[in-house]
């Protein structure tokens, strides 16, 4: 019997281990069990969310590959596919910024050329505490440089995404990666092994005693001794990863591969009995054959290692010279390690001696599934109550427009994505920055917009609620640059689910983004469950990240977020109301996470959404730009600001309780399902058509142009103010964070 | 007419290149593999940016003991246009086909954005068709553009007129907030000797078609095939 400190270093527990006992009919040799721990951890598993992800719509009539692969896949016309995924990076991110980031964009990457995707497009979705702590502001640079370092090297331009502020990420900063690659759609290729006798390939960096569990680890929650966890953080080398992107879509050009898939988390025992369940076979290994960058390595060592930048192929008999002069050309050795087998069994040697041997099932389809217990958390009555006439009188709406903008969750990211190479492959027709990302497909007439959002403040006072909302702010931020959202994939951060608070927020959210992509047609391909994010017991705000593409028919026809005409009418899609709670008004001015999330109604957001669609298509909407964090005010400063149009508005008040707060309520709601746009004169009436038939509430709310912004509410002069001034507060506000800390040093 | 494209491993502009001449442009062109020997007949050779080599030791080191250098070297002797983009100048640098080396970026940290480069020279094989104090709006995407020679070579360059593309507000006023690096002399670009090879850190690839956010380096590309077209540089001297 194994000691129980043996088990619970592997984070194992007693009835798991039993179950171990049942399936092998034996005690596991200690390079099985090191093989059960990192399978069965919740990283590789899913064992405590899988029951919930099941409930998830991941078929459409756009699907060509939905979850269960490296990566999902869409249809988008002209006979290609799109490619996407999103993965999460977190704990090791915290533990080792730089390389923490760097690998998990490596990871991502190789996700998506697994496939038979060339990658042309990243995103990120990061969240960090607040930056004028000096660990976080350390945590934030080290970050976007290990980002940056790897997708700059490897040539995958970085062409969107979002960031959040908040006390609950400061010692579990949140990396979440997407990337998007372009394949024909009948050439997708799949993690698969088969064909009894065909050669396995090992491919890319040898292996070293780095990221030992590193999947365990990221299944476990921090505390003061995570630091010594360093070892566990892999390296990147984006060079090598470089050459083995190029070398595979050489190689699979040629028709020779069976199946080919990365090593990733829990290295090459994930990838050895992933694809020989896919595949219905079993699939026998000898490590002594594993290039191996340390001496005196053990069979445990090697089949547990997350060195990066490696693959597993299977090729077809016949075709191995074919294939390994393809690697060597790009200075990569293929070696032959294993062989396809019949027996449905993982089989790892070690100069010919069996070291493990286990039915793949037991490592896959067979793991542990918990349905753990669930309450609801009892912060939450507390935290749903906001009364707005306790908050008192609000500073003036100047102060607070100009706090708002210079808020990091809302300010200018230019000096992160400054350091993304953002421009490489010439497809971006959006930057980063400006509202969803969009890349053009080359050799078609299409382009693709990209979106990764969710406000967890709002998960936070309502999962199911909260979780609606990222869906239908993540499809509102492509529909707004002319895109219908045709995919999604999701990431989904939370704490010990071990903790049934927390098991009912992830559930709950589950449910609520479930039927919020029901009612928008959008099916989740694929993506990440990140749990365990907590240090020293309290967890992050829950934050259920929503990646989502859209496709755009008509590359020409891409709808801005600016202003692109002096003279053009601005017009308001959506009704207002006063919805404070969960704004980043409260949380700025108070304080606050209070209240409940604005109302969303999902049949008014597809609507809305059809609107934005057909209006960038008839070439009616010069320019779109969702109202989300600060409101209708922020929305329309930003509105104004990459082309340096002004705008004059006038805006009907909402209704509040607490009087002296209107002001407050019209500018800075976050009601949600509103998008301002822009359009000539000349076709306002025709906007006003498009909008009645789908029944979208739109009101003219001003003109562009001049170079002011000048905002009055009911007749009322609120904000009078020069864009350039409103501008340097929102474009220089993170890069003063650094600067200021300088100065200090 | 036919550009060839240098692909060294870590490249990551070289498909940009392509399309930009090939597509763009409508010219022919082909990429050249850097264990090549020949260049395949090209009367034009671009190095295009990425990461040679993984650029790890410092940026070109290694590429320019490619196989491939040894015939540049002898296409860029026998007065061959060469266009060395990014990671391309750099090898050029490193190769000793143009003067002095690169820094990391005075900020310390990656930049992308675009900025504006005034053409301070028309006779070179890639601003032949510019006019002279033009200002072209292009992309840089670099870590170490930082363009830094001892004080004598910065004097040779200018008196030779070999600084090919600096670093201008909009307008073509030669600013320090201008300069994105911190180059010396504000220098974006530079041209051999004998004129005909040509290294600098924009990316003229990246900006040929107003969709992606400039068409202003189209004319280097256009320049080329003016030169070449007019018998500028007949003898293709082919291994």
């Amino acid at each position: 019997m194994m000691e129980r400190a043996v088990l619970e270093r592997h984070g194992l527990a007693p009835d798991e281990y039993q179950r171990i006992l049942e399936m092998l009919g034996r005690e596991p040799t200690m390079t099985e069990l090191g093989i059960f721990s990192v399978m069965w951890s919740e990283h590789c598993s899913y064992k405590s969310s899988r029951v919930h992800l099941r409930t998830l719509p991941t078929t459409g009539k756009r699907v060509l590959q939905g979850p269960g692969e490296n990566a999902g896949a869409v249809d988008i016309g002209d006979g290609l596919a799109a490619v996407f995924k999103i993965e999460s990076h977190n704990h090791p991110s915290f533990i080792e910024p730089y390389q923490g980031a760097a690998t998990g964009v490596g990871g991502i990457i190789r996700d998506i050329f697994t496939m038979g995707a060339r990658p042309i497009a990243l995103l990120n979705s990061l969240r960090f505490g607040p930056l004028d702590l000096p660990l976080v502001r350390r945590t934030f640079e080290g970050v976007v440089a290990g980002i940056a370092g790897y997708g700059n090297s490897i040539g995958i331009p970085t062409v969107g995404g979002e960031i959040g502020f908040d006390e609950s990420y400061t010692g579990n900063p949140l990396v979440n990666v997407f990337c998007l690659g372009i394949s024909r759609a009948d050439e997708i290729i799949k993690g698969t092994a088969s064909g009894v006798g065909n050669a396995v390939y090992y491919v890319g960096a040898k292996t070293g005693r780095d990221g030992i569990h590193g999947a365990t680890m990221a299944s476990a929650e921090f505390d003061e001794k995570s630091a010594e966890k360093r070892p566990a953080v892999q390296v990147g080398d984006p060079f090598m990863e470089k050459l083995l992107l190029e070398a595979c879509l050489e190689v699979m050009k040629t028709d020779a591969l069976v199946g080919i898939q990365d090593m990733g988390a829990a290295g090459l025992s994930c990838s050895t009995c992933e694809m020989g369940s896919r595949g219905g076979a079993g699939v026998e290994i000898d490590v002594s054959l594993v290039p191996q960058r340390e001496t005196g390595m053990t069979p445990y060592e090697i089949m547990l290692s997350e060195s990066q930048e490696r693959m597993l192929l299977v090729v077809k008999q016949g075709r191995e010279g074919e294939v390994e002069r393809i690697f060597d050309k790009w200075d990569l050795h293929a070696v032959r390690i294993g062989v396809v087998t019949t027996d449905g069994r993982m089989r790892v040697k070690d100069r010919g001696d069996v070291v493990a041997d286990i039915p793949n099932g037991a490592l896959t389809d067979q793991a542990p599934v918990y349905r753990r217990p669930m309450t609801e958390p009892a912060y939450l009555s507390a935290v749903r109550q906001l009364s707005l006439v306790s908050l008192g009188v609000p500073p003036p709406v100047a102060e607070v427009f100009a706090r708002l903008l210079a808020s990091p969750g809302i300010a200018s990211k230019r000096w992160v994505y400054r350091q993304y190479d953002h421009m490489v492959r010439t497809n971006t027709l959006v930057v980063p920055g400006m509202g969803a990302g969009v890349v053009r497909v080359k050799g078609t007439n299409r382009a693709l917009a990209l979106s990764a959002d969710c406000n967890a403040r709002f998960v936070y006072l309502d999962p199911y609620a909260g979780a609606e909302l990222a869906v239908a702010e993540a499809a509102r931020n492509v529909a707004c640059a002319g895109a219908q959202p045709i995919g999604a994939t999701n990431c989904l951060n939370f704490g010990n689910p071990e903790r049934p608070e927390i098991m009912w927020q992830f559930a709950r959210a589950v449910e609520g983004m479930g039927a919020a992509c029901r009612a928008l047609d959008l099916p989740i391909t694929g993506g990440n469950v990140s749990l365990y994010n907590e240090t020293d017991g309290r967890a992050i705000l829950p934050t259920p990240v929503l990646g989502v593409v859209g496709l755009i028919e008509n590359a020409d026809r891409v709808v801005r977020r600016a202003f692109q005409a002096e003279g053009d009418v601005i017009v308001l899609l959506g009704d207002s109301r006063a919805e404070l709670g969960g704004s980043e008004y409260l949380k700025v001015i108070h304080g606050l996470i209070r209240g409940v999330p604005p109302a969303l109604d999902l049949a008014k957001e597809v609507a809305l959404q059809q609107v934005l669609v057909e209006g960038a298509a008839a070439g009616l909407i010069r320019s779109a730009h969702d109202c989300a964090e600060g409101g209708l005010a922020v929305t329309l400063a930003e509105s104004c600001f990459e082309t340096g149009l002004g705008a004059t508005i006038d805006l009907n008040s909402v209704p509040v309780d607490a009087s002296y707060m209107k002001e407050v309520a019209t500018l800075f709601s976050e009601s949600a399902s509103r998008v301002v746009v822009s359009v000539s004169a000349d076709r306002v009436s025709d906007l006003f058509a498009l909008a009645g038939t789908h029944g979208v509430p739109v009101t003219r709310v001003g003109l562009v142009g001049g170079t002011g912004i000048r905002i009055a509410i009911d007749g009322m002069t609120a904000i009078d103010t020069l864009l350039v001034d409103a501008e340097r507060i929102w474009s220089t506000a993170i890069e003063r964070h650094f600067e200021a800390s300088r100065a200090m040093a | 007419m036919k550009f060839a494209i240098v692909v060294f491993p870590g490249s990551n502009s070289d498909h940009d290149a392509y399309y930009a001449t090939r597509h763009v442009l409508g010219e022919d062109a082909e990429f050249v593999w850097h264990k090549d020997t020949g260049l395949g007949g090209a009367d034009v050779v671009v190095l295009p940016g990425g990461f040679a080599h993984g650029d790890y030791l410092r940026t070109g080191a290694i590429a320019r003991f490619s196989p491939v250098m040894q015939e540049v070297k002898r296409f860029a002797a026998a007065g061959g246009p060469v266009l060395g983009i990014c990671n391309g100048f750099q090898v050029l640098l490193e190769a000793g086909l143009l003067p002095g080396a690169m820094l990391r970026n005075r900020s310390v940290k990656f930049v992308c954005q675009q900025v504006h480069v005034r053409v301070e020279q028309t006779d070179t094989p890639f601003t032949s068709a510019c006019a002279a104090g033009q200002v072209l709006r292009m992309p840089i995407a670099h870590g170490e553009g930082n363009y830094y020679a001892d004080p004598d070579v910065l004097a040779d360059l200018e008196a030779n007129r070999q600084v090919i593309f600096r670093y201008t507000t909009a307008d073509g006023r030669v600013t320090d907030d201008a300069n994105p690096n911190g180059s010396a002399h504000n220098i974006a670009g530079l041209c051999s000797r004998s004129r005909n090879v040509v290294g600098l850190m924009p990316h003229p690839e990246r900006a040929c078609e107003l969709a992606v956010g400039s068409a202003d380096g189209l004319v280097l590309f256009e320049s080329a095939v003016q030169f070449v077209s007019q018998g500028a540089f007949a003898a293709a001297p082919h291994a």
